[in-house]
């Protein structure tokens, strides 16, 4: 496969791996954090740890849309579209039941496992009735909402700065249409917010110190906002800061570079992935996005709760194509189980093995906190490609 | 004997006609439809005489009995279609313990609407699978569903053959180890009908590999009369059967990813989606293990017979008290080929 094999080269790997192992001082020990789950899945899914000398530390990052996605927010969408919401949102007071079923919901096959309250997800929802549509696209819900005029489709917009710009482009279309029967939920977030977040926020305080000596930046993310949004982490705490592509080569040498910045002592915005991503970034989808987005003043994330200024909303110019405007729909938190150690994990203080939980009551079937809930997630990732690890010397 | 006189009854029509509740009523119309339709296409003696039952002639040696629901979307896809493919199944299904398969028995549940020209074409397609498969289509069933209470055709077939004794063939019987052989590549299958679902739609040269895979068993078991466990890695793909034996056998398997055959189109295809080609469907394909030293004379039966040409040794089985399935990934380290949570579904990013 050209354009994928040479990023997933062994021969190559192995260079690398031996780079590496000659740059490390063998007196220290480094911890990098991937923010994103692309890069997490890589790693677990190619085994590239098995690569790196013992002294260098991947730490998983929150970055997966699905993982990060709220259980309130996803209530917030069952609501929408089942006719007899789960119990807790009847005990909020939150509208009548017999939504009726001529509300449509279609989202991302990812989201429809994503566990909500009262035992329900998207897809249990579905099976009780619900009429929830899996999508490949935005513009296939703007597309069923152009077949089915009868319907009010709302699709439910979940992604960082890679698929906000579709988003953005389905409101236009739509506006331009002159079509009456289609919102967008938005949930979409943003990456360098959640990062400055893991730094400082006042869990981290609690939860203890973070060692993180530098980050593997987004590639997709930057492709649209570029590299610059990073500079801020490189200046303000001194971390380096690497971009780096989903190809598990991609990582390797990221890694690379983030040993020799920390070994030199600098803190600085390097681009790996220069194959795709400029300090700028896409102008035109920038622009598509500030047409259509605003800020929120703040939004929860799954495991890492309220960020401040760390997601989007549509601009009151917009407002007709805004479900949460368009229907009443009650902005809830829902707190994760007890036991669950995800915020722990989200900011790199703790390992997926160190839940309680991991692997027994929380497992990629039955999932408790947001690292569990998709592929990308730390402990699914863990659970999935790497638990023979931890697994054998119990063995 | 037709159950219908010619020439009191309009024959059916093809070409235009749909499927309505009466072909499902056990009335005339069902009996014409069975006449018309089933009879013709399946043709033998066991099903002329047109009982609810076949009474079959049993060589000797052990029965082997499987059954199998298809349900398919689309139903047409490039290499073959839902009628092929209930034959198809179900034969490898009964070959898998290593038994010539003989007799099938067809179950069809039919949505009301559905264009029979289409029937047609499936019953067709399953009448040219049996008589290249050498089975029998002996006895079956016609339902008849409303509209939207069905997805246009779903087959049931049942199988059943003989198995020679001392041949052993069963998921439980890997120790460790053996060879794992697979006898193609993995994926095609899966990749083809997805091509085809709505919303979906990629340009791709995959054809399913649906095919009826006792003729290689017997090749392999003449060559190796001792292989271990046979399995066709259908729905959940390679690395669920393997898990799937792993659990079966109290055994542990490690898999080197460099030796499994993934055509370069379905790799794509799968990249593409978010994918991974070890957990897509194949139907015409299978899984060996045998002892170490069986290993290449079995390879070299397998590659000789056309439906195992690009047969490969991917990996071997290990002791794991976990049944865990390792894999040496191509990148040099390794991971789980963990069963899958759920149903594998396309990322998006
Ligand atoms: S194992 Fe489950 S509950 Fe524990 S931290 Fe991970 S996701 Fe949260």
């Amino acid at each position: 496969m050209k354009y994928v094999d040479e990023f997933r080269d062994g021969g190559l790997a192995r260079t690398i791996a031996a780079r590496i192992a000659a740059e490390v001082r063998p007196d220290r020990t480094y911890h990098f954090m991937e923010f994103c789950g692309g890069h997490t899945h890589a790693i677990s899914r190619y085994g590239v740890t098995d690569l790196l000398p013992a002294n260098v530390v991947m730490v998983h990052g929150p970055g997966c849309p699905v993982c990060v996605l709220p259980i309130g927010r996803i209530d917030m969408a069952i609501e929408l579209v089942l006719a007899s919401p789960p119990t807790p949102l009847r005990k909020a007071g939150c509208g009548p039941s017999g939504r009726g079923p001529s509300r449509s919901l279609c989202t991302y096959a990812d989201t429809m496992r994503v566990p909500a309250s009262g035992g329900l997800s998207l897809m249990k929802a579905k099976a009780k009735g619900a009429d929830i549509r899996m999508v490949y696209s935005a513009s296939d819900a703007l597309r069923i909402a152009r077949e089915e005029p009868d319907r009010e489709v709302v699709f439910l917009a979940i992604g960082f700065e890679t698929t906000t710009p579709p988003t953005a482009l389905v409101v236009r279309e739509a506006a331009a249409l002159g079509l009456t029967n289609f919102t967008v939920f938005c949930n979409h977030v943003l990456t360098p917010s959640a990062i400055a977040h893991i730094l400082e926020s006042p869990e981290v305080r609690d939860l203890g110190t973070v060692v993180i000596d530098g980050f593997v930046g987004p590639a997709h993310v930057s492709t649209i906002i570029g590299s610059q949004p990073y500079d801020y982490f490189a200046e303000e705490y001194r971390k380096p800061v690497v971009i780096a592509g989903f190809e598990p080569l991609d990582v390797m040498q990221a890694i690379e570079m983030l040993v020799r910045q920390v070994n030199d002592g600098r803190a600085e915005v390097e681009n790996e992935f220069t194959r795709a991503v400029t300090p700028e970034g896409n102008a035109r989808a920038k622009a598509l996005v500030a047409d259509v987005f605003e800020l929120r003043r703040a939004f929860e994330w799954r495991g890492l709760g309220k960020v401040p200024y760390s997601a989007l909303r549509l601009k009151e110019q917009w407002a007709s194509f805004d479900a949460e405007r368009r229907f009443t729909m009650t902005e809830r938190s829902v707190a994760d189980n007890k036991a669950c150690e995800c915020g722990a994990i989200l900011r790199g203080v703790k390992k997926p093995t160190d839940c309680k939980v991991f692997g027994t009551v929380c497992t990629p079937e039955t999932p408790i906190g947001s690292c569990m809930v998709s592929s990308e997630g730390a402990c699914a990732a863990h659970y999935t490609y790497g638990r023979f690890r931890s697994e054998a010397s119990t063995a | 004997m037709s159950a219908v006189r010619k020439g009191y009854v309009r024959p059916i029509d093809f070409k235009r006609g749909l499927v309505d509740m009466s072909h499902g009523s056990g009335g005339r119309a069902m009996a014409q439809l069975i006449d018309e339709l089933f009879v013709e296409a399946f043709d033998n003696s066991w099903l002329r005489e047109m009982n609810d039952q076949a009474r079959l002639p049993m060589p000797s040696g052990r029965l082997v009995v499987a059954t199998d629901s298809h349900v398919v979307s689309p139903l047409f896809f490039p290499g073959g279609d839902i009628g092929c493919l209930s034959v198809h199944g179900t034969v490898n299904d009964v070959a898998m313990a290593g038994a010539r398969p003989l007799y099938l028995t067809s179950g069809f549940i039919l949505e009301e609407g559905f264009p029979l020209a289409d029937l047609k074409r499936i019953v067709d397609s399953m009448a040219a699978a049996a008589k290249q498969a050498g089975v029998a289509i002996v006895t079956g069933d016609t339902k008849v569903v409303e509209r939207g209470k069905g997805d246009g055709v779903f087959i049931n077939t049942t199988g059943v053959g003989v198995v020679a004794e001392g041949i052993e063939i069963s998921g439980d019987r890997a120790r460790p180890g053996d060879a794992i052989l697979v006898s193609g590549t993995m994926g095609d299958h899966g990749v083809a009908i997805m091509s085809l679902r709505e919303n979906l739609t990629f340009e791709t040269t995959i054809r399913s590999d649906t095919a009826a895979l006792h003729g290689l068993v017997a090749a392999m078991i003449a060559a190796v009369p001792t292989i271990h466990c046979l399995r066709d890695p259908t729905r959940g793909g390679l690395a669920t059967t393997l898990n799937e034996i792993a659990r079966q056998s109290d055994c542990g398997m490690r898999l080197e990813e460099s030796a499994i055959p993934v055509r370069s189109e379905v790799a794509a295809a799968c990249e593409f989606l978010g994918l991974d080609p070890l957990y897509v469907a194949n139907e015409g394909k299978l899984v060996a293990i045998c002892a170490r030293n069986d290993a290449q004379r079995l390879l070299e039966a397998m590659r000789a017979h056309p439906l195992g040409r690009d047969a490969a040794k991917v990996g071997e089985v290990v002791e794991d008290a976990h049944h865990f399935v390792q894999m040496r990934t191509g990148f040099g380290g390794s991971r789980m080929v963990d069963w899958l949570a759920g149903e594998q579904l396309p990322r998006i990013c």
